[in-house]
């Protein structure tokens, strides 16, 4: 393994520097990013709740009952268009407004699965398919489990 | 009532979308620990019972984000525990959630068969 390399001590003028840029760098952009993210997340929420609304009139389901297959379709739209190399695009501009949605995990679940495919459809595909979502349904699960247990214990 | 489900949606879901965004600009957290964080905080919220109060409020604004994911896996528990106690938080666990890793899995992996990693 390669040792780190030393490192030396700022000078003044470098410290100077750095204090400068860690100030400036990311302001221009916090409140561009904010307004992005609320503004998509927002938009896929409403094609959510469009698709949701179309369920319950097709099918005539409940508001509960249509809720999943919405979010089903709504991840299978994330799916398509991570595979077709949109997805990618815009989240460049999107930010958390398409990564938090439900999009946000298929893209997660679709972009481990096609980077990983060149190592085969088993080891590959199969096993990293959830290299980033997996944390997302491992704490799920706990913080579920536990309270499901407390209410198990001192409520049923 | 139609027209008020999707600005409530729009608002509430932005606003989760703007609140994960500004604390990843904010913060030295990743993506991965601000969903995860959301997840945990949905699960949260679901088990005093605010989450569902939200979502008949916001609609998708609420089940869209995956703080939902965290809500309805309290939920499944929660309400196979209240029918069979302790093992019904194992049972119930991935009763309701489990439309969204199903089509995560199958809908993953037949884009991964069909597509090419780009670049």
């Amino acid at each position: 393994m390669a040792r780190a390399p030393k490192k030396k001590p700022l000078t003044t003028t470098q410290k100077r520097y750095q204090e400068k840029v860690r100030k400036l760098q990311p302001r221009p952009t916090l409140f561009r990013n904010a307004i992005l993210a609320f503004i998509t997340g927002g938009i896929v929420c409403v094609i959510g709740q469009f698709i949701t609304d179309l369920y319950k009139m097709l099918l005539g389901l409940s508001s509960a009952e249509a809720g999943n297959p919405a979010v089903a379709t709504m991840i299978f739209i994330g799916a398509l268009l991570t595979g077709l190399g949109v997805f990618d695009n815009l989240a460049k501009y999107a930010g958390a407004g398409l990564a938090v949605p439900v999009t946000g995990f298929a893209n997660s679940v679709v972009s481990s699965a096609l980077e990983f495919k060149r190592e085969g459809l088993v080891l590959g595909v199969g096993s990293k398919m959830f290299m980033l979502a997996g944390s997302v349904i491992t704490f799920g699960v706990v913080t579920a489990f536990f309270i499901g247990l407390i209410y198990a214990i001192f409520i049923y | 009532m139609e027209a008020k489900i999707y600005l409530f949606s729009f608002l509430v879901g932005g606003l989760i979308c703007m609140a994960a965004q500004l604390v990843l600009d904010l913060t030295r957290f990743t993506p991965g620990h601000v969903l995860a964080g959301l997840t945990v905080l949905g699960g949260i919220l679901g088990g005093f019972g605010i989450y569902d109060s939200l979502v008949d409020f916001a609609g998708a604004g609420a089940t869209m984000p995956i703080s939902s994911f965290g809500n309805t896996l309290v939920k499944g528990a929660i309400s196979e525990a209240q029918k069979h106690g302790v093992i019904g938080v194992l049972t119930g666990m991935f009763e309701l959630t489990s439309t969204g890793i199903t089509a995560a899995i199958v809908f993953g992996f037949l884009t991964a068969i069909i597509f090419h990693p780009k670049g």
